[in-house]
């Protein structure tokens, strides 16, 4: 809530950090912001105004504000994405907050994603856990007729439901171990619910959990952090069924 | 100049089979010798790169976002065409191609578009066999929706995320190639320029966004997938980043721009705030099958939305069009919604907005099923107006979304550069003056997975592999000309903001080259926009510099293309003295404000040929020819 001309008075407390190897800290700023703007769009009123003063703007990843390319990541009052569930920080608009308020921005912290400057982390590592496995080995032009492989709607909808991950990177972001199960797990699980991705299950598990640890992430221990501040509500039932199909390949001596 | 599209002879359904023939082949064996670059990674360039590896191509990927999968092509919201019948409501290849056609109010190329209905078959079969779930019927085939422009169901979607879904498909496969080690990706690099030895496009230069160091990178061909221009308005509904450098400078290097001036303005976005806006959001034009667009009957009417009782609504696509209805194609209902708030019907903040009613849909099928249907852009208009549309209609207005105008390409997709390919937004081929709805992806996948394969190894196989390398005189040559770029951006140290000038260039097209357009009002944009681009290399500041992180460097240069490429599109638009699809030119309209065509003197391409800095770009002309569809009237009344 904002005053009666819909105008907010907030000090914002930002981690400012010039590259991956100087340390950072967190910097005090006060902006005058307006109940209907975006989150992302006060921070570029923020901006516009340390350019006009001659300082260097904060660095943030962002593109399509609209909650769906995933390049957004801010750690807003210690939660990732913000207070509203479902919703990714760029969706997220000040009406949210009220006049006089005071806001925590921080970056993902993670050791798999290292900081590249200010709040702007290094993602590679999902694009990494991906190639691993998380794709159909199909090529172009090889694929049979549509409808041939029937697909009830129910396993579609689930399938569909574990594939709307954005790969933001919040999951990891809110979990104590920094683990990135979440993310490898709603890939497995979209694939694993649909025929065509059940061929290689047990290659799939095996070798993207691999390169899950292999990264620097940490292990799943069960607090299910990362769904309650997943953007696309992705449900922990896919790290049930990832890890029940990692036990039964590691049974079956996968070839990797 | 003369522009030759190497369009197949023979029946038009029999062109690309006889092309396909003709093509000249790479010998498996050597594939890997040839070296391909793919800039942009959305559903043409990820496409087309996953494909080229497969065939056993080494292929360097590159995209400005940090992760290909992020490319905006993830943004497209309702769903993808294909002419599958599978609902046996009378589609066919040929209805396909010539809905496509009509819609682009006959200024696309024959040829191209029917290869494009042919092979969207294919791209269905393939992203299923990918693991794209799509939408489902209970007896698990797959389902079907309407968009604008057609009467029959042939949009395949996943719920309001289609774009989605298919480009995690398509990089996902690309990831495959990255794994297989026949693609190496870059990310967060932008192109920067082309380098061109020999009169072919042998590689490019780079920039390292994390570092800031430019790269010079060698290539057997080029492919440029680095999509549309509709940022140049800067309110659109494009990504922040979007950006038409690559496409400027390939321009600048030789290759011509096609129809700068057709872009698609989409009628059902979020109406804009404030000044402080920073993008628009579209509300997929899949809601226009069950949602009813209207504006109250009486000017000036303040009443809220529920307090207007029937007669006094007019549901004006239903009115004007009966037999499309709400389903009439992007430009028309644009213009029409204009055309209510230019009468003082508008409704919300400013009159600039019109009601799109879930009302009835709501009383018919019951709020579960409209739930299930668009949910999730229920939920993003929720997020960003705080208003819910199962109670109160959504308010929407027309913004800028999709560019039809690219960089000019043969049959073979190949620009006036050899070796220099477009794929995508990019080009220019497929949808004429007005994209269909669902039809950006089709087009996208349709280049990257079934085109581009073909035509490269054409190429190629007449290229001898690795010709040159980055030591070339050329390389240097370019990357001191980026350099010296950058470092100028760097050294004006002004007093404005990149973003300012963006937006006062924004707002000049917005107004003077939008949705409706004049020969005067053109004018005023030619006279003003080279002024304003001084004033931007006098007076913009950028902080920091350029061995580093800097998104203000990064906005700069892409501001600094937009500043020229306005200019063209204005110039573009002046010269092409007639209305057809998006191109309004109100000197051209029927008392019912109808475009009106010339068809006399305008049945051709506009090919754009770059003549220096400042200088008055040459328009070279491809003549369209329509020896399947007759050219008539387009009416969706």
């Amino acid at each position: 809530m904002a005053n009666a001309t819909g105008t907010m008075r907030l000090k914002l407390h930002i981690w400012r950090q010039k590259g991956p190897n100087q340390s950072g800290a967190i910097k005090t700023y006060d902006v005058t912001a307006n109940e209907h703007m975006s989150f992302l769009e006060m921070l570029d009123v923020l901006n516009q105004e340390l350019i006009g003063k001659g300082e260097e703007p904060v660095a943030f990843d962002h593109d399509c504000r609209e909650g769906i390319c995933g390049s957004c990541n801010l750690v807003i009052n210690g939660v990732p994405h913000g207070p509203q569930r479902g919703t990714t920080a760029c969706q997220l608009h000040m009406r949210t907050f009220k006049d006089g308020d005071e806001i925590w921005i921080e970056p993902w912290r993670a050791k798999a994603f290292p900081v590249i400057k200010d709040l702007v982390v290094d993602r590679g590592a999902f694009d990494r856990i991906i190639a691993a496995g998380g794709y159909v080995s199909v090529n172009t032009g090889s694929a049979p007729d549509a409808n041939e492989i029937l697909i009830g709607k129910a396993d579609a909808e689930e399938a569909f439901g574990y594939a709307a991950c954005i790969g933001c990177g919040a999951c990891v972001a809110a979990c104590k171990n920094a683990s990135a199960m979440l993310f490898t797990a709603a890939k497995f699980a979209h694939l694993q619910k649909l025929p065509q991705g059940r061929v290689e299950a047990d290659r799939r598990a095996v070798r993207m959990v691999q390169q899950h640890d292999a990264e620097g992430f940490g292990s799943c221990t069960n607090q299910y952090e990362c769904e309650a501040v997943c953007p696309k509500e992705i449900s922990v039932t896919s790290i049930a069924r990832l890890n029940a199909a990692y036990r039964r390949a590691s049974l079956r001596s996968v070839e990797v | 100049m003369h522009l030759d599209a190497k369009i197949p002879s023979g029946p038009i359904e029999k062109k690309w089979d006889t092309r396909r023939f003709e093509l000249k082949l790479v010998n498996p064996a050597n594939k890997r010798k040839y070296r391909v670059i793919v800039v942009g990674t959305g559903l043409a360039g990820g496409s087309a790169a996953a494909t080229l590896a497969e065939l056993g191509y080494h292929v360097d990927a590159f995209c400005f976002q940090d992760s290909p999968r992020r490319a905006h092509s993830i943004a497209a919201q309702g769903g993808i065409n294909a002419a599958k019948n599978y609902q046996g409501d009378g589609d066919s290849i040929y209805r396909l191609f010539y809905d496509t056609v009509k819609g682009g109010d006959f200024r696309s190329r024959e040829a191209n578009v029917y290869r494009l209905a042919q092979v969207s078959v294919e791209i269905i079969d393939q992203c299923v066999a990918q693991g794209v779930p799509f939408a489902r019927e209970y007896g698990g085939t797959l389902d079907n929706r309407s968009f604008g422009g057609a009467q029959v169901s042939r949009t395949f979607y996943a719920r309001g995320q289609t774009g989605q879904q298919l480009l995690i498909g398509c990089y996902q496969a690309l990831e495959r190639q990255v794994d297989a080690g026949r693609v190496r990706m870059y990310p967060r690099t932008e192109m920067l320029d082309v380098v061109v030895i020999d009169g072919h496009a042998k590689g490019i230069v780079t920039r390292d966004l994390v570092t800031g160091k430019l790269q010079r990178h060698y290539a057997d061909a080029v492919v440029l997938a680095t999509g549309g221009y509709g940022n140049v308005f800067y309110l659109s509904t494009n990504a922040k980043n979007c950006n038409v450098t690559a496409a400027f400078r390939a321009y600048r290097r030789g290759a011509l721009f096609a129809n700068p001036c057709f872009t698609q303005i989409h009628p059902t976005c979020i109406p804009v705030s404030g000044d402080y806006q920073s993008k628009l959001t579209l509300m997929s034009e899949s809601l226009r099958n069950d949602g009813r667009i209207w504006v109250p009957a009486k000017k000036g009417d303040q009443r809220a939305p529920g307090q207007i009782p029937e007669p006094e609504r007019d549901y004006y696509l239903e009115r004007k069009y009966p037999s499309f209805g709400n389903l009439a194609p992007r430009d028309i209902a644009s213009r029409a919604a204009k055309e209510a708030c230019d009468d003082g019907r508008g409704i919300g903040p400013g009159g600039l907005g019109v009601y799109l009613d879930f009302a009835d849909a709501i009383q018919r099928l019951g709020e579960d099923e409209v739930r299930s249907r668009y949910g999730n852009l229920f939920h993003m208009y929720e997020k960003i107006t705080g208003e819910n549309p199962y109670k109160v209609p959504m308010r929407i207005y027309p913004a800028v979304h999709y560019t039809m105008g690219g960089l000019w390409v043969d049959y073979h997709l190949q620009s006036t550069i050899p070796g220099l390919f477009v794929l995508g937004e990019a080009n220019f081929s497929d949808h004429g003056a007005n994209r269909l709805g669902a039809s950006a992806l089709m087009q996208g996948l349709a280049d990257g997975y079934f085109v581009i394969p073909y035509t490269l190894g054409d190429y190629l196989a007449g290229q001898k592999a690795g010709k040159a390398d980055t030591t070339h005189a050329a390389f240097a040559e370019v990357e001191n000309e980026v350099r010296a770029r950058l470092q100028r951006l760097l050294d004006v140290n002004g007093s404005r903001s990149v973003d300012s000038f963006h937006r006062e260039l924004g707002k000049l097209m917005w107004e003077e080259c939008g949705m409706a357009r004049d020969a005067a009002g053109l004018q005023r944009a030619l006279d003003r926009i080279p002024a304003l681009r001084e004033e931007f290399w006098g007076d913009v500041r950028v902080p920091g510099d350029s061995a580093d992180f800097n998104q203000e460097l990064e906005k700069a240069g892409r501001v600094a293309d937009f500043m020229e490429f306005a200019e063209l599109m204005c110039l573009d638009a002046l010269t092409r003295d007639e209305s057809c699809g998006g191109h309004f030119r109100t000197e051209h309209q029927t008392d019912d404000g109808e475009a009106v065509r010339d068809d006399a003197n305008f049945t051709h391409v506009s090919a754009w040929e770059y003549k220096g800095y400042g200088e008055r770009p040459v328009e070279q002309r491809e003549p369209l020819v329509f020896e399947n569809v007759k050219l008539a009237v387009r009416s969706y009344k």
